[in-house]
């Protein structure tokens, strides 16, 4: 796996440079049911397609940002800070 | 030294004499000239000996393109001699021939091999008896291979190293195509790369890179690794321009791996570009024009050229004008048998489609000169998703479609070989000897004969089974007519047969290469030199180098007991959270509380995961009503920090974070004179009453600022003072000065494990790991789930509160004085495995064996017996509930 990415900060940098966060998921805003929770804490969708996930600047400005990529291509479409809590995803 | 007069174009400079060994014999050379074509030049023929058979190879492509020249320079073995340019002293030496390329012992495998050397014997034979493989398995390598490995370690280490070059263009190939795309590329403004691994140096060119005598090594994904020397490049271009050339095909008759068999272009090559005669007289046999280039210009330089087969049924132009020299061309004709012993003695040649017999005629000569038709190279363009399709009137495979971005300037996009025609497959029982399909791997054309007649019946698996295009030259010279052989065959057409998969890597390359320089950073604290004086025995800590011990770990532990101890704790993550929202932030980070702690205590906290899990843990000190200063574990500073800053990212509070864990130092004065020794060096009130139990100070310490925290991590009255790392020296040595007359001594890291196991402190990640809960782990009071809000791993922890855990983790105590081992297993009645022991230590001020373990939680409680197994040997251990020492904490508080 090879390809870059455009630290919202930092600018164009290779992959390698990064962390994966994994697909963004959704945080139960309730009290889940244990199925939920479970799904919540072990399940991915694992989408063939494009999908937004947290990307960490590790070896850069240490910036969490979030990135839309296609996972069959790695065509990253953008990339950018997260505006505002889409409710939990982070974890 | 035979030369032949100077050539128009040759590349050596015959005023400057280059000497260098060959198997410990002198040889003489001139600059510009390749091993290749000095050792040609001083007479050898033999340049290596086959991978299978151990039969003799020479020279064949002079273009680095085949295998059959293959030697070790300096010791590292796979050099191609032909690209190779001499250096003054450089030591080559022959591969895989024992004892010597002229008398190889290895060679009765061919003589005698037969049935025993057909593809797959050794798969089918060598299994049984299995227990005897290892010894199959030496003679095997023994007798195979392509050369061996520099004995010693030191010898098979070098130093390289990755360098990132990111381009706007990347040139691969640097023949004339190639230099011209990358001036073209250049003169627009763009930033060129170009990669050659020829063996003259390329002309400087503004506003381009030149790699020479680099090789790329494959196409990953956008990257383009290139392998020059010492360093691996790994180029990353906006566009690719393949300039990879085609590469002239051999044919397939019998004996055409004898020395003395050599493609046109090699011939010519030795002679005009190192004007070294090939041979004296020549036969050559050719399927287009560049043959009979081939023969006029051997003929110029003055080789004898015996007579031509030329394969197409139409005379050419060319083939005429040969004629007119006095050349007997033979129309239709084609290479049936290379004769000789250590090289070529004569050459059968013989119509097409005629089997056998009076139609064939033999000529004497040294040199057969071979030319099949040219085949793209593209196997770098395949791997960057370019595809290829059959040219049946060119009869080899070309460029069809072409991936975004991706060109293919000069040979490879369109050889220019005027008149080429399809080669048809060898024919079949024409002459006598092995026909070599791919001179790299010995596979003859009877082996891809009998995978088919096994039923390995299409390219992919055939190549699998013969190993076939799978040697170093990476099919460069046996896939076209391994195809073709295919072809034959299964009765399929070439483009049904297809090529196979393109892979990486396209030249032979050291695996050091690919593994780069090995990087092992180590972090050390700014204290780390006082520790070597003092005798510290240094080990690896994660990545940090920390002293163990300081020669007596029990000493240095009762130490701490009786009097006082020193150790640097500046390994510990150290964050600072600070904002409006900093208490709120932490509250929903820990399942317990801190936005009430009040200003200079400190409380200690367990990071949950949103599963429950045990991540880390640590103790928070909030400094003001905005400042938190959270210290981590030493192995978790880093993922706490991405931990922290990935929810804050998310949840957007008014909170910053700031790592201060390169920044500061950390010491743990512990002891009952610690308060005495902190004392004389502060003036913050030190008193019991002043100075609480998990109280916080910012105060002076020797005279520099720091941050004192009261805790007990091993058990005695402690102070964890943290300083700007700059003061790591200092701060240490005014402790110890002062605590001298108090009986101070430094400890480690072996001491303080044993401390902290006496208080059955855990340590995340030895006594937990990715399964542990806080209920599991015997800390249920830092969950605190009557907590309104929401907090991570809040749900999973009410889930676990209300159901039994399978095994919790406990203390034990041994009475015979075993230590067992970390990760010994708790055993059941029946001998199952139940649980495991975390820690396990001699504890020096209780005079006996102590440990945590995981054990089934209805044997969790105080008194109950366990067994442990411990590599073979069994004890009972007696579980204990509380700490071993000062369970109550009235030392620690005192």
């Amino acid at each position: 796996m090879s390809f870059l990415l455009t630290c919202p900060n930092c600018g164009v940098r290779e992959v390698t440079d990064f962390g994966y966060g994994g697909e963004i998921s959704s945080r139960p805003r309730s009290r889940p049911t244990l199925r939920e929770l479970g799904e919540y804490n072990y399940f991915r969708r694992n989408r063939a397609g494009v999908q937004r996930e947290w990307w960490f600047h590790r070896s850069g400005c240490r910036a969490w940002f979030i990135a839309e990529r296609d996972t069959r291509t790695n065509e990253v479409l953008l990339t950018e800070l997260p505006a505002r809590s889409d409710g939990g995803g982070a974890g | 030294m035979s030369r032949l007069p100077n050539q128009p174009g040759e590349l050596i400079n015959r005023g400057k004499a280059i000497r260098f060994t060959f198997d410990g014999k002198a040889v003489e050379a001139y600059e510009g000239d390749t091993v290749g074509s000095a050792l040609y030049a001083g007479g050898l023929r033999t340049f290596s000996r086959s991978f299978k058979y151990h039969r003799r190879r020479g020279l064949l492509c002079c273009a680095g393109q085949c295998p059959n020249c293959i030697v070790a320079v300096d010791g590292a073995p796979g050099v191609r001699a032909c690209i190779e340019p001499v250096r003054e002293g450089m030591r080559v030496e022959h591969l895989n021939a024992q004892p010597g390329l002229e008398l190889d012992v290895m060679r009765a495998t061919d003589i005698v091999g037969g049935p025993f050397t057909r593809p797959g014997f050794y798969y089918k034979t060598f299994i049984r008896p299995r227990k005897l493989w290892p010894l199959y398995e030496k003679v095997l390598r023994h007798a195979a291979g392509l050369g061996v490995l520099r004995k010693r370690q030191s010898e098979r280490e070098w130093r390289t190293e990755y360098r990132r070059r990111h381009a706007d263009v990347l040139v691969i190939g640097g023949g004339t195509a190639g230099i011209g795309a990358a001036k073209a590329a250049a003169a627009s403004g763009a930033d060129v790369v170009l990669v050659d691994e020829g063996p003259v140096p390329i002309e400087p060119i503004a506003g381009v890179e030149i790699l020479g005598r680099a090789s790329a090594l494959g196409y990953f994904d956008g990257i383009v690794p290139v392998w020059q020397g010492d360093t691996l490049h790994q180029v990353r271009a906006r566009n690719h321009v393949f300039a990879t050339g085609a590469i002239e095909q051999p044919l397939v008759f019998a004996g055409n791996d004898l020395p003395g068999v050599m493609l046109s272009g090699g011939a010519v090559r030795l002679a005009q570009l190192y004007a070294v005669s090939p041979g004296t007289r020549a036969v050559v046999a050719t399927t287009s024009d560049r043959g009979l280039d081939a023969a006029a210009k051997l003929l110029d330089a003055g080789v004898q050229i015996a007579a031509v087969a030329d394969l197409r049924v139409n005379r050419t132009a060319r083939a005429r004008q040969l004629a007119e020299r006095g050349i007997e061309v033979l129309i239709g004709h084609t290479i049936l048998e290379a004769r000789g012993g250590k090289t070529v003695e004569g050459a059968v040649l013989g119509p097409i489609g005629v089997e056998g017999g009076s139609v064939e005629r033999t000529f004497e000569c040294d040199l057969a000169v071979v030319s099949g038709g040219f085949a793209p190279a593209t196997s770098l363009l395949l791997q960057a998703g370019a595809r290829t399709r059959y040219d049946a009137a060119r009869g080899c495979f070309v460029l069809d479609q072409l991936p975004p971005n991706v060109t293919a300037v000069g040979d490879v996009a369109g050889v220019d070989d005027p008149g080429a025609v399809a080669v048809p497959p060898p024919v079949a029982g024409a002459g006598h000897g092995k026909c070599f399909a791919c001179l790299c791997e010995d596979v003859t054309a009877k082996d891809i004969k009998l995978s088919v007649e096994e039923g390995y019946d299409s390219i992919e698996l055939s190549k699998r089974y013969t190993t076939v295009t799978m040697g170093p030259c990476q099919g460069r010279m046996c896939q076209l007519p391994a195809i073709r052989l295919m072809a034959k065959e299964t009765g399929q057409s070439l483009e049904q047969v297809g090529t196979t998969t393109a892979r990486p890597p396209w030249v032979s390359v050291p695996m050091g290469i690919l593994a780069g320089r090995p990087f092992e950073p180590a972090k050390r604290s700014s204290i780390h030199a006082r520790h070597r004086e003092l005798g510290g025995n240094i080990k690896w800590a994660g990545d940090w180098r920390r002293p163990y011990d300081y020669g007596d770990p029990q000493a240095e532990a009762l130490a701490v007991h009786r009097a006082a101890g020193l150790i640097d704790v500046s390994t510990l993550g150290k964050l600072l959270v600070r904002g409006p929202d900093a208490g709120e932030f932490l509250d929903r980070l820990y399942p317990n509380r801190f936005s009430d702690l009040k200003p200079g205590r400190i409380r200690y906290g367990v990071i949950s995961s949103d599963a429950g899990r045990i991540v880390d843990d640590g103790t928070i000190c909030r400094i003001d009503e905005d400042t938190f200063y959270v210290t981590t574990t030493s192995s978790g500073a880093g993922a706490v920090e991405e931990w922290f800053s990935w929810w804050l990212a998310d949840w957007r509070m008014r909170v910053q974070l700031t790592d201060l864990t390169q920044g500061l130092s950390a010491v743990n004065l512990a002891g009952p004179r610690a308060r005495e020794i902190l004392g004389e060096l502060t003036d913050v009130d030190c008193s019991p009453d002043a100075f609480k139990y998990l109280d916080g100070r910012q105060a002076r310490v020797a005279g520099v600022p720091c941050l004192i925290l009261r805790i007990g991590f091993v058990g005695e009255i402690g102070y964890e003072i943290h300083f700007a790392a700059a003061y790591g020296e200092h701060v240490w040595d005014a402790l110890m000065q002062a605590g001298r007359d108090k009986g101070i001594r430094p400890f480690g890291l072996e001491p303080q494990r044993i401390l902290r196991l006496q208080k059955m402190h855990i340590l995340v990640g030895q006594d937990t790991d990715s399964e542990s809960t806080p209920f599991g782990a015997a800390m249920p009071w830092i969950v605190k789930l009557d907590k309104d809000e929401d907090f991570i791993g809040k749900w999973a922890l009410e889930h676990y509160a209300e159901e039994e855990p399978a095994t919790r983790l406990v203390g034990f105590t041994l009475p015979n004085g075993h230590v067992p081992t970390e990760g010994a297993v708790i055993m059941d009645a029946l001998g199952s495995p139940v649980g495991q022991v975390t820690s396990s230590r001699f504890s020096p001020v209780l005079d006996r064996v102590i440990g945590m373990a995981w054990v089934p939680s209805p044997l969790a409680r105080d008194g109950s017996k366990v067994t442990i197994s411990d590599e073979g040997t069994t004890m009972q251990a007696e579980v204990q509930t509380r700490p071993f020492y000062d369970p109550d904490g009235e030392v620690l508080r005192s």
